[in-house]
C-alpha cells in the first residue's frame, strides 16, 4: 500500500510539473520550434530544469547511493547502447507526429485529467499508435528467420 | 497563435518533471518515461508491475483537477490544429514512440541525464523531425 500511495504520488509531482510548465499546451510547444514564426522560447526552461534536476539526482543515486531502490529488488534502468535504425526511425516518425498534433505522450497522459476532448481525441490515437505498433513487430518477429 | 513566454513557471515546471524523475528512480528503481509506463500498464508483465504504474497514471491525471482547485482555474490547453491533425498526430507519436522506445521523458529527460548515446540520438533525432514538420506546416504548405 505504501508502495502505491508513494508511487501516486510521484505521479501528482510529475503531473503537476508536466501542467506547470506549459509542456501540455500544445499551442506553447508548437511555438517552441516555430523558430521563424512566433517563437516561445518556454521549453528550453522546462527542459533545461527537468535535466538538471534529474542529472544530479541520478548522479546522487548511482554514485554513493543505494545499492537497490528504497522500494524494489533492483534498478530496471536500460543497458541496451546501440544507436540502430528502429531508434532513429521511430524517433523520427515520433518527431513528425509531435509536429502534428503539438502533443508528446508525457504531456498528454496528465492533460487527460482536464477531460477536454481535443486530450482525449489525442489519447486514443496513442494508445491505437502503441498496439498498431506492438502488432507490427509480433508480426516481423513471427516472420522474422530463425 | 502567439504564446506569452512563461521562463519563470517552465522552469518551476521542469524542476517538478525532474524532481519526479529522481524519486522515481530512488523509490522504485524506474525511468520516468511516459511511453514506457504507458505500454506496460496496458501489457503488464504481473499484477505487482501494473499496481505501481496505474497509481503513477492515476496521480498524473489528478493533477489538472488539484490546479483547479487550489488555484480556481484550469491550465491552458490551447489546441491550434484540426481533430485529424490530433488522430494523425497520435497514431505517428504511438508508432514512433513504440519503435523508438522513448518519448521526451524517457529519452529527454532521464535518457540524456543518463548520457546514454541512445537516448541523446533520439533525442536530437524527434527534436529535429519536430522542428521541420512545424516549418513545412506552418511556413510551406501554410504559407
Amino acid at each position: 500500500m505504501q508502495r502505491i500511495i508513494i508511487t501516486y504520488i510521484i505521479g501528482l509531482i510529475f503531473g503537476l510539473g508536466i501542467m506547470i510548465s506549459g509542456m501540455a499546451n500544445p499551442a506553447k510547444v508548437l511555438n517552441f520550434f516555430d523558430v521563424a514564426g512566433s517563437w516561445d522560447p518556454s521549453l528550453i526552461f522546462v527542459m533545461g530544469g527537468a535535466l538538471v534536476v534529474t542529472f544530479i539526482g541520478y548522479r546522487l543515486i548511482f554514485g554513493k547511493g543505494p545499492e537497490k531502490p528504497m522500494l524494489d529488488d533492483t534498478f530496471h534502468v536500460p543497458q541496451n547502447r546501440t544507436i540502430d535504425a528502429r531508434l532513429l526511425g521511430g524517433s523520427a516518425v515520433f518527431g513528425v507526429g509531435w509536429g502534428i498534433a503539438g502533443f508528446c505522450p508525457g504531456a498528454a497522459l496528465p492533460a487527460v485529467g482536464a477531460l477536454k476532448p481535443e486530450v482525449l481525441i489525442f489519447a486514443a490515437a496513442l494508445i491505437a499508435g502503441i498496439f498498431i505498433a506492438k502488432a507490427l513487430q509480433a508480426r516481423a518477429m513471427r516472420h522474422a528467420p530463425s | 497563435m502567439i504564446t506569452e513566454f512563461t521562463p519563470i513557471q517552465s522552469l518551476i515546471g521542469g524542476t517538478l518533471i525532474g524532481l519526479a524523475s529522481v524519486l522515481l528512480m530512488l523509490t522504485l528503481g524506474r525511468v520516468m518515461g511516459a511511453t514506457g509506463i504507458l505500454a506496460g500498464f496496458m501489457q503488464p508483465a504481473s499484477p505487482r508491475d501494473w499496481s505501481w504504474r496505474a497509481a503513477l497514471l492515476a496521480g498524473m491525471v489528478t493533477a489538472p483537477g488539484l490546479m483547479l482547485v487550489t488555484s480556481g482555474q484550469m491550465p491552458a490547453i490551447d489546441v491550434p490544429v484540426s481533430t485529424p491533425m490530433l488522430i494523425g498526430g497520435g497514431i505517428l507519436v504511438g508508432i514512433g514512440v513504440t519503435y523508438g522506445s522513448g518519448c521526451t521523458s524517457g529519452h529527454g529527460v532521464c535518457g540524456n541525464a543518463r548520457l546514454s548515446p541512445r537516448s541523446i540520438a533520439a533525442t536530437l533525432t524527434f527534436m529535429l523531425f519536430t522542428g521541420i514538420t512545424v516549418y513545412i506546416l506552418r511556413h510551406v504548405i501554410g504559407g
